[in-house]
């Protein structure tokens, strides 16, 4: 294992304004997954941090580990070895303090719009007019007032990932994890979700933590992007993104984010080359 | 050339030409019968006329009791049927669910299924005669065993990641079951009523068969010992309306309740 560059150590230029101490906290966390032919090992010695408030990405190729890690952060799925803190308690099983948006289409299909979103506050008992308030609040949020007495069904993509979001942040998560929420969105679709999201997130102050594939994604999103390379799943580079809030789609294309995108490629590259070379040795 | 349009795989015609076709089958099949009974190609004995029918249609409701018949065999259809789903749709959403449930009770379930019910007849008469009961019993074995391992299904389909995305909302077991399984897999337990009713109806007949003194099937069975051919005709178009009607209220129910799986599908 080459060491990483030092300049891609270093953590603390965070322009967004965030607490010091890590919310989220994930501490030599490892999954295997034995079937009866084969033992994938989908994640080796995962260690990271999360901040209060913070945005971070991780970013890697699909089949990575990154839904693995999300699933063991949300406690749907036990780790083979190591654990998750969340406000320096050990995370043991689902809850509703970690939120998740899936890549898939999540909502109830039998639940209107605003059922969908008052879900979560139903089931912790919050009082229907207090419920429809907070419900209402989010479909604002989302831009999908008018949107509420409507079927998942009858929505589009875009809106059907707005909602799940709302959902989500309707129920006051202490981390929201976004599994690769806009992965089956066009592209124009997806800049928009990306926009709208951060925006979101600058109102809500919400602690997110975000898995994609896609390059531009991750840094467009991030205050940091953590690089996760494949077989077996592992975290090799934390880049901080020093990149001024708010964000707009035009800074996609300035020199500041070429460069970072730039860095980032040649760290991938180089993994994958080493990848390439032990599977043909 | 726009005729030449109906013809391609699978696609989709005008809803008036679909109607059309299926009347004209229908009166296409009309046809054929009246003139195999009117031209007398076709001794009455064998196949009765259209309007042979009608007569004894009306007969049989005024001078036959007719009715009562179909009464007593609604309610051994209905009593039969909603036990088995009373008790076969619960099991196969647990079985669906709970692993530990499955593993307990489809090796038996699978094993019966396999068994004609109507090979129960002389069982069920020795274990409990020749009442409404043992009637109730057939239609029962012959629904029940079905129907557990189809809701079994239906439970199991139900979206892994929904019920994850419920754990994520605050959900427990409880809460997943009643508000993700329970609403997610209620179309496909609606499906499996409509379907098995309509079984429920055939294994009927079969138990009228045996040792009845009322119902359908023996009205079938008294009009056949009499060779009123026209009498069994009505016997299986009046089986065959019942079924028909319970099959549109099962559909206009499933479309009330559930409005929303129409809309686009992506
Ligand atoms: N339930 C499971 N059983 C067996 N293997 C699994 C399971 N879930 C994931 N994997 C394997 O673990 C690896 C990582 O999967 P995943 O976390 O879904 O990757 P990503 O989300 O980055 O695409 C993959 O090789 C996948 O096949
Ligand atoms: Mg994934």
């Amino acid at each position: 294992m080459t060491a990483i560059p030092l300049k891609y150590l270093k953590t603390d230029t965070h322009l967004h304004p965030v607490k010091r101490e890590p919310k989220l906290r994930v501490h030599h966390v490892s999954k295997v997954f034995e079937q009866k032919t084969r033992i994938v090992t989908a994640l080796e010695d995962t260690n990271f941090d999360v901040r209060e408030g913070e945005f971070v990405t991780i970013l890697g190729p699909s089949g990575c580990g990154k839904s693995t890690i999300l699933k063991v952060i949300a406690g749907l799925t036990e780790p083979s070895s190591g654990y998750v803190m969340l406000n320096n308690q050990r995370v043991n099983g689902p809850g509703a303090d970690r939120g998740m948006v899936f890549q898939a289409y999540t909502l109830f299909p039998w639940l209107t719009v605003e059922q969908n979103i008052g879900f979560g506050l139903q089931l912790k008992g919050i009082a229907k007019p207090q419920r429809h308030k907070i419900v209402q609040h989010y479909l604002e949020l989302i831009g999908l007032n008018g949107f509420g007495a409507m079927y998942p069904n009858n929505l589009s993509g875009g809106m059907k990932q707005r909602v799940a979001i709302a959902r989500a942040l309707a129920n006051d998560p202490e981390v929201l994890l976004m599994d690769e929420p806009f992965g089956a969105l066009d592209a124009q679709t997806r800049t928009v979700m990306q926009e709208l999201l951060l925006k979101v997130w600058e109102e809500s102050q919400k602690t997110i933590l975000f898995v994609t594939h896609d390059i531009d994604e991750a840094i467009f999103m991030g205050d940091r992007v953590y690089v996760m390379t494949a077989r077996p799943g592992r975290l090799k580079a934390e880049i901080p993104i020093p990149i001024h809030r708010p964000r707009e789609f035009s800074i996609k294309t300035s020199p500041e984010f070429m460069h970072l995108k730039a860095e980032i490629l040649e760290l991938i590259r180089e993994e994958s080359w080493k990848a390439a070379s032990e599977i043909g040795s | 050339m726009q005729f030449k349009q109906y013809f391609k795989l699978k696609e989709n015609i005008p809803s008036h030409v679909y109607v059309a076709l299926g009347v004209f089958s229908f009166v296409i099949l009309l046809a054929v019968w009246c003139i195999l009974t009117y031209g007398g190609h076709v001794p009455s004995l064998f196949l009765p006329s259209p309007s042979d029918i009608i007569v004894q249609f009306y007969h049989m409701l005024t001078e036959l009791n007719l009715l009562r018949d179909i009464l007593a065999s609604l309610y051994r259809v209905m009593a039969g049927f909603i036990l088995a789903s009373l008790i076969g749709v619960p099991l196969g959403l647990l079985m669906g669910s709970f692993k530990i449930a499955e593993g307990l009770i489809e090796p038996i379930v699978g094993f019966v299924r396999y068994m004609p019910a109507s090979a129960f007849i002389p069982l069920l008469i020795l274990w409990i005669g020749i009442g409404d009961l043992q009637k109730i019993a057939v239609i029962f074995i012959g629904t029940f065993f079905q129907q557990v391992l189809m809701i079994r299904d239906v439970a199991k389909n139900v979206s892994n990641e929904l019920i994850d995305t419920s754990y994520t909302l605050g959900a427990d077991q409880k809460a997943a079951f009643i508000r993700v399984i329970l609403p997610a897999a209620l179309p496909g337990i609606m499906d499996t009523l409509r379907i098995t009713l309509g079984w429920a109806w055939t294994y009927l007949v079969v138990a009228e068969l045996v040792a009845a003194s009322s119902g359908l099937g023996y009205m079938i069975m008294e009009a056949q010992r009499f060779l009123r051919t026209a009498g069994i005709i009505v016997g299986i178009l009046v089986i065959g309306l019942l079924g028909l009607v319970t099959d549109i209220l099962f559909k206009t129910a499933y479309n009330r309740m559930f409005p929303w799986l129409e809309g686009r599908s992506e």
